[in-house]
């Protein structure tokens, strides 16, 4: 046979998000020319770019949130005024409510004012005496009788669940409607490299889908150190690692409010996004770091810094003064500093070997081939960063070619390439949302700054492969009538396929079975 | 088109609730020991708190002249609104740890101060593969201490019931001792003949995943029975508490597993940490909750549990900036259980004078984590000072265990 069906397997399933059911004749390209199948997409100009009517601006997005709190705060402090009138012993309740406040997400502080926020995903750390009380689910217990009745109909969202499903949404189209997926799933590998986390707040969970588009897809076929730039000043990475909130010590700001560092994106800066840890930087080089981008945060609701909800640097709270990092002394002031710092780490020896074997990693092996890693390191080097020549390395080897397929899909990559199959081009996002919380990859919500894990092991748990099963039993049941499962084998693996899966989706006892069987099976899982 | 979202919608919370901040996962076999003497039938739990700690906020050196200066408008104090339980003369508990403080004057808990792991610099993911692995340094270890110690236990049954909830087995758990996880679903079950079809599918051609999705539907079906309903809204706090419980209930069984570990998440606390209220104090309440599922969900075993609460590393002494506070070395592990020769503070207290200061930022480590949880392992289970010493904690020799431990 002329046609590689082998290689069509792995252009679909390592690259891209699988094939799509109907007529699309994906598996059929793919045979025909691997590498061209899975290239062609980098050629698109703008191919990366999301633009969709109706989603806004990070400034635009943080208004809409600030607004909001604004209102709610109003809310707040009226049914403050309200409790006091009506109690007598407000000591007790007071006290133990007044010191979170500064931590509670949007989220909860609207439920306690009016109950008007269904539960949305997890909140850390919010809300722990809620939770334990059966009958008010979604309500703390001082909202009942606010609330009035027992079950109040399903809330209608709020500005912020209605903007993060509108992004979500954008994004799930987008990968179930693209060839291939290759550039989508560069998307998803850098938006984890540099990820921020939705349950940080109400400003992140906002900002979550608006930073992905503005400042990793821009820059997924341009330079590392643009992506890098535009990351480390959006505003949401400077919300979601506490930069907006660090001083200079001994700048104004900082010495008028007796403020100073938080060095929790400067670190990450050095150990998640560019050298890795072992990468050659100290404690000090953190600290200085820290003090290098002192200042760099975003305007407020007010907008005294600039328009509300924008990137600004704000030299009042920037550490006067030279600084050296990993040995190079940086005199420049203001924000240069710090754009000349992250210009150098971008491209550091240790930050071409972290994103090279990173980028192996997700895309090859859990243990990637070292020609393969030694090859990408080269190409970033040689190319200042360009992501494009690395993307494109990465398919011209012949190494990530001939490895076997022993990775799995994450649960991102399972649900879209089972709405691709099933040609599902979702309307709604909460399938996929739900899908993805219980598979525990819930969407722009990794647990901390590194992302949600990439290695086989994470992924196949016991529980999570029992997760997919149902899952797949459940699409099984509610689809299968519209298929035969034999013709989407074709369409997935064609001749790729073991005789053996095709003799279990034969011998199912139903369509429905036949369904589950196949999307379960390693040709549909391992990529 | 749509139509499984209202299933999958139902289930979702309540396990993305779960997966936000807790996980459990336990040995999959009974140890057998020759303890019929004694009666004593001992359980083993770790619980892993992950983001770092802040020790010195959690039990705070009140008498040390320097803390209140150091840890600043986060200080706990000794009197006053919202004071910090002391317990003793020196050191006070965390007023959000009601509980733990009840076991502490029951002689059922201890606190040990100043502890660190053998890791010295500051990364969480690194700090936390030490941690868990018990090697000297990082690296990508595959196999956690507990597990290495598992292999070192004369196995007997398989337990015939065991949860874990999250997808994955904490590191300090994962190794060739088999483990086994368990998490509530409210998903509709792929039917049973399916499964099996599905098994002898992965049994040709992906032994992995045959393995995987073998103990995937064991425990499943074990877990079928036991009524551990999480309520959404709760976030990490009430998993916490949820998790505890549902581990408790199980280890409580005869024929339970016996040893197991708890991952939480989210003790990184650099900004707005807050003191006797606020974020750590919530956290530390959804601890000490979890602690109190632990006593009375273990019932009549309880007085042969120790419960180890460790983390990566300690936070700075001085508060930052944010008035939170940054990556740092020391500090605390507590100790928990009716085994627990209790009511004890444990420290070679270094002070915190500036040039006492680890790299003058830190709680200087006095007290070597390892030799802590090696002196449980050897009275809890009788293993021996050379096996803690070559495969539990490899390269560990000169950390010998800490005597006396367990009552």
């Amino acid at each position: 046979m002329a046609r590689d069906s082998q290689a069509a397997l792995i252009a679909l399933n390592r690259f891209g998000f699988g094939a799509r059911g109907g007529a699309a004749g994906d598996f059929i390209n793919a045979a025909s020319d691997p590498r061209g199948f899975v290239l062609t997409e980098l050629a698109r100009p703008n191919g990366a770019l999301l633009e969709v009517p109706g989603l806004l601006s990070t400034p635009e997005l943080g208004k809409q949130v600030f607004d909001y709190q604004f209102e709610i705060q109003q809310a707040r402090n009226a049914a403050k005024v309200a409790q006091q009138g009506a109690s007598e012993t407000p000591a007790q309740g007071s006290d133990a409510k007044q010191p979170q406040r500064r931590n509670l997400s949007l989220s909860t502080a609207a439920k306690e004012i009016a109950g008007k926020d269904p539960a949305m995903q997890p909140q850390p750390a919010d809300n722990a005496n809620a939770a334990m009380t059966p009958s008010a689910t979604m309500q703390p217990p001082t909202m009942q009788t606010v609330a009035g009745p027992p079950k109040p109909p399903a809330q209608p969202l709020n500005i912020i669940q209605k903007t993060f499903r509108a992004e979500a949404l954008a994004r799930l189209q987008r990968g179930v409607v693209a060839d291939c997926g290759f550039v989508e799933r560069l998307v998803v590998f850098w938006s984890n490299h540099f990820c921020i986390s939705a349950n940080k707040g109400a400003l992140a969970r906002m900002w979550a889908g608006s930073f992905e588009r503005e400042a990793i897809r821009p820059h997924v076929l341009g330079h590392f150190s643009d992506m890098l730039k535009t990351v480390e000043q959006h505003p949401a990475m400077l919300f979601f690692l506490d930069n907006q909130q660090s001083l200079g010590p001994e700048s104004r700001a900082g010495i008028n409010r007796n403020r100073g560092l938080n060095e929790n994106l400067a670190r990450e800066i050095m150990e998640l996004h560019t050298l890795g840890v072992g990468g050659g930087y100290t404690q000090d080089d953190v600290t200085s770091l820290a003090r290098v981008i002192t200042g760099w945060t975003f305007a407020g609701r007010r907008g005294q810094l600039g328009a509300p909800g924008s990137f600004v640097f704000n030299a009042n709270a920037h550490q006067p003064g030279p600084q050296q990092v990993l040995g190079k002394t940086y005199a420049q002031a203001g924000l240069a500093q710090g754009e000349a710092v992250l210009s150098d780490i971008a491209r550091h020896p240790s930050t071409a070997k972290f994103i090279a074997t990173k980028f192996a990693r997700h895309f090859v092996a859990d243990d990637p081939p070292p020609a393969l890693v030694a090859k990408l390191q080269d190409t970033f080097t040689k190319t200042d960063g360009d992501l494009r020549a690395l993307a494109t390395a990465l398919i011209q080897s012949n190494e990530a070619w001939q490895a076997p397929l022993t990775k799995m899909r994450s649960p991102y990559e399972f649900l879209l390439a089972s709405g691709r199959l099933l040609a599902r081009n979702p309307e709604d996002p909460g399938r996929y949302l739900n899908g993805l919380n219980l598979l525990g990859q819930p969407l722009w919500s990794p647990a901390g700054p590194n992302g949600f894990p990439d290695t086989a092991a994470a992924w196949a748990a016991p529980e999570g492969i029992k997760l997919r099963l149902d899952i797949s039993a459940q699409l099984g049941s509610q689809l299968a009538d519209r298929f035969d499962p034999r013709d989407l084998l074709e369409l997935i693996a064609a001749d790729a396929a073991s005789v053996e899966t095709r003799r279990s989706i034969e011998r199912a006892e139903s369509r429905q079975q036949a369904l589950a069987l196949l999307l379960m099976s390693p040709e549909f899982q391992r990529r | 088109m749509d139509c499984s979202e209202s299933l999958m919608l139902q289930a979702t919370s309540r396990r993305a609730l779960l997966l936000g901040g807790a996980s459990f996962a336990a040995w999959a076999y009974l140890p057998k020991f020759a303890r019929a003497a004694d009666g004593r039938d001992p359980r083993f739990v770790t619980i892993i708190l992950r983001g770092a700690l802040d020790g010195l906020a959690t039990v705070a050196p009140i008498g040390d002249p320097d803390y209140a200066g150091l840890h600043g408008a986060i200080a706990l104090k000794a009197d006053g609104p919202n004071a910090a339980v002391m317990l003793d003369p020196f050191f006070g508990l965390h007023p959000a740890m009601p509980e733990f403080s009840r076991m502490y004057r029951a002689k059922q808990a201890a606190v040990v101060h100043a502890v660190a792991t053998s890791y010295r610099d500051r990364s969480h993911f690194d700090g936390q593969d030490v941690l868990e692995s018990g090697f000297p340094g990082p690296g990508r270890v595959q196999s956690g201490w507990l597990n290495r110690a598992l292999e070192a236990l004369p196995k007997g049954e398989r337990v015939t019931s065991a949860l874990a909830v999250g997808p994955t087995t904490p590191l300090v758990l994962r190794g060739a001792a088999p483990t086994v996880g368990w998490a509530p679903t409210a998903l509709p079950q792929a039917a049973d003949d399916t499964a099996m079809r599905l098994l002898d599918l992965y049994q040709h051609r992906d032994p992995t995943l045959a393995s995987a999705l073998t103990q995937g539907l064991q425990l499943e079906k074990q877990a079928q029975g036991n009524e551990i309903k999480p309520q959404p809204g709760g976030g990490g706090v009430a998993a916490m508490r949820l998790v505890a419980r549902g581990a408790a209930k199980l280890m409580a069984a005869d024929d339970g597993p016996r040893i197991g570990a708890l991952a939480f998440d989210g003790w990184d606390t650099h900004a707005n940490e807050g003191g006797p209220v606020g974020r750590l104090a919530q956290l530390l309440g959804g601890l000490d909750g979890a602690l109190a599922e632990f006593q009375s969900g273990l019932g009549a075993r309880w007085r042969d549990t120790v419960i180890v609460v460790a983390t990566e590393f300690g936070r700075t002494a001085r508060i930052n900036g944010t008035e939170g506070t940054d990556h740092g070395t020391g500090t605390i592990a507590l100790l928990a259980g009716g085994a627990v020769n209790g009511g004890r503070m444990i420290t070679d207290w270094p002070g915190l004078k500036p040039a006492n200061l680890y790299q003058a930022r830190d709680l200087a480590p006095t007290t070597d984590l390892r030799a802590v949880i090696k002196g449980v392992l050897h009275d809890q289970f009788g293993l021996g000072e050379r096996v803690l010493a070559d495969a539990v904690f490899p390269d560990s020799a000169p950390v010998k265990p800490m005597k006396g431990l367990v009552a």
